[in-house]
């Protein structure tokens, strides 16, 4: 199993009162509430966090995209990755967008991933989404073009990153007469790919696919949620007629480590709470809008009647296993017990979330990098190493 | 007033189609929120004139066929929907994005269209002047903000069973297909509204939140042979809200106009 770490880059300075006149921290919450002063001290901050992740043995660290809010301040998470590439010297850098439906030119984010890859010699993974709903409303794209959009963008990209140029490509939605990538990615024949999702069956049948077997990966979903997806990945390559790999699946989760389980949730409480319920609060038009889901999905979202945007507490989270929170043994335990039941094979852990300030970030990181991180890795080699036997 | 519901196939697309009356043919197209019942005001209507209320590709229970992707096809869709019918001298009447193709299709011809009435229609944009963003609104916000009259607004049926809800998400799919971006706007129809060489009848309410008058105004003054009419205590939705009104200044035109 590897270990990253997973950074949102939240505007941790947040006016936490803003819901009193705002319904959302994304889309028409007023920048005025961003101050340039603290948020240029926060994104130095943060990415010490990822660059101190590379000294403390993890083998990557992710950013990801998100437009207009101020629960993640990488809208062009190129930027982050650039500036991770030359400071780190042994990680993974993973890019866990792009959105690629937003994309005006979906050429520019394969120049952009080759160019990380060359830098990095090779040390870099690219992530393909279709970005929140929310995005859609931020960048004017069409939700109802996302999934045609988002297929048409990967086969772009795959065909410049694999194929010789220049050759033309004649899409519904892009059209180039010369594509012809300079520089080509660095990595043979390409950077490995993973696909982020919160859950559905199209996509895992998409990612399944023998021709592409990329790495889903599950974000912030219940525990439950995460062994059915994984498994449903595992059928699917099974009727493929090949056996999945642990390398194909992966599972991003809030995790937070302290001296005690009491420690830890007093510690943990008002932050992740702030990330419930201050950095992703939108309203269910802003989080789906027509066409982001298909009909039968959005069906099933309108009769739910789902909590979206309902008060979450760290005990809801921690119940339903979207938040890891406890003492060493608590969390070793914990994350031992859900890779042996569903083997997944990268673990993407959020060790800033909200609010949490740069002491406790430092803290929980260097706690899970030392008591939690190698422990895991003692015994996914003892056990690799008796399955062999 | 009876009417009939049939399903027809034109351009290999399979449409709904309420039709009553007797009289000159008025082919009506609807709005975002699609044509599933026989209204009042198609009712009135039906008294002097053959209604025909076709449910657009893409909405309630019409198909929506591989070809669809702009308003620009639904024009010329419905060129070819009055060729179907074999309709001439028609008196088309479009309201809201129904406005919008019904002005995009009269630029492309006019052969056989003898009145045009626009209500409230999308199409085109107003420097300055933002539209409501009704992707934005709660079915609670879309409904206040459809209607002057808040009452009217509390009594709108709400889906009713799955089969209605399935409707309602498929015509707001449709809806953001075709409008999502540019918003609710074709850029280059402004350049050809004065092809449109028939005498046009624009509707507006004038307490209309998702598409304010001063549209109704540039509209007036990019089509020829056009007037305005403004129906005060009226949000977007005139043939509802003012179902009597709308129907007597429509009439009152036609005749004018015949």
């Amino acid at each position: 199993m590897k270990f990253y770490m997973m950074h949102l880059m939240p505007y941790a300075d947040l006016d936490l009162d803003y819901d009193q006149k705002y319904n959302s921290a994304w889309i028409t919450l007023p920048n005025s509430y961003y101050d340039p002063k603290k948020g240029a001290k926060l994104y130095n901050r943060y990415l010490d966090e990822l660059e101190y992740a590379d000294q403390l043995g993890f083998d990557g660290v992710c950013v990801n995209e998100h437009h207009q809010n101020a629960y993640g301040l990488m809208p062009q998470p190129g930027v982050m990755a650039g500036a991770l590439a030359r400071r780190t010297k042994k990680v993974k850098i993973a890019i866990l967008g792009r959105a690629l439906p937003l994309l005006n030119n979906p050429v520019t984010v394969a120049e952009e991933f080759a160019m990380v890859d060359n830098i990095t010699e090779g040390r870099f993974i690219a992530g393909f989404v279709r970005g929140i709903g929310a995005e859609y409303h931020a960048w004017s794209s069409n939700p109802a073009d996302s999934h045609d959009r988002f297929h048409e963008a990967h086969d772009l990209i795959i065909r410049a990153w694999t194929e010789t140029g220049p050759f033309a490509f004649e899409g519904k939605h892009y059209q180039f007469e010369y594509v012809n990538l300079w520089p080509r990615p660095y990595q043979t024949p390409r950077p490995p790919i993973w696909i982020p999702s919160q859950g559905s069956s199209e996509t895992i049948e998409w990612a399944s696919h023998p021709d592409r077997r990329y790495t889903y990966l599950q974000t912030f979903t219940p525990v439950a949620m995460l062994a059915r997806y994984m498994q449903m990945y595992k059928d699917m390559a099974a009727e493929h007629g090949y056996e999945a790999s642990e390398d194909q699946l992966g599972w991003s989760v809030p995790v937070y480590v302290a001296e005690t389980d009491e420690i830890a949730r007093r510690e943990a409480k008002p932050h992740i709470e702030n990330f419930l319920n201050k950095f992703l609060r939108m309203p269910k038009e802003m989080l789906l809008p027509p066409g982001y889901l298909s009909l039968k999905s959005m069906l099933g979202v309108m009769k739910a009647k789902s909590a979206i945007g309902g008060q979450q507490t760290i005990d809801d989270v921690i119940d339903k296993g979207m938040f890891i929170c406890g003492s060493p043994e608590t969390v070793r335990q914990r994350l031992e017990q859900y890779q042996s039941e569903i083997g997944f094979g990268h673990l993407l852990t959020l060790l800033q979330f909200g609010t949490l300030p740069a002491e406790l970030t430092r803290k929980n990181m260097e706690l899970y990098a030392t008591s939690v991180m190698p422990w895991l890795r003692e015994r996914r080699a003892a056990k690799t190493q008796v399955a062999a036997e | 007033m009876p009417h009939e519901e049939t399903f027809e196939t034109v351009a290999g697309c399979r449409i709904r189609v309420m039709r009553g009356g007797k009289g000159e043919p008025l082919l009506f197209l609807h709005g975002a929120s699609g044509a599933s019942g026989w209204l009042p005001f198609m009712d009135m209507l039906a008294q002097r004139y053959d209604v025909i209320v076709p449910e657009h590709p893409g909405f309630g229970a019409s198909d929506t066929p591989e070809w669809l992707d702009t308003v620009g096809d639904l024009a010329y869709f419905y060129l070819d929907v009055i060729d179907h019918f074999g309709l001439d001298r028609v008196h088309l009447v479009g309201t809201s994005i129904g406005g919008w193709i019904a002005a995009e299709l009269a630029t492309r011809s006019c052969e056989k269209i003898k009145s045009l009435t626009l209500v409230a229609p999308a199409g085109i944009t107003v420097p300055g002047v933002r539209k409501g963003d009704m992707f934005m609104w709660s079915p609670e916000e879309l409904a206040q903000n459809l209607f002057h009259n808040q009452e009217i607004a509390k009594a709108m049926p709400q889906p009713a069973n799955e089969d209605e809800l399935l409707v309602v998400l498929k015509n707001r799919l449709m809806t953001a297909k075709l409008g999502w971006s540019p918003r609710f706007h074709n850029p280059h129809l402004r350049k050809w509204l004065h092809r449109i060489a028939v005498p046009t009848l624009i509707i507006w309410g004038d307490d209309d939140k998702l598409i304010p008058t001063a549209y109704g105004t540039a509209y007036r003054d990019l089509i020829p042979a056009s007037s305005l009419e403004i129906i005060p205590e009226c949000g977007h939705l005139p043939h509802v809200e003012k179902a009597q009104e709308f129907t007597s200044k429509v009439v009152n035109f036609i005749q004018g106009a015949a």
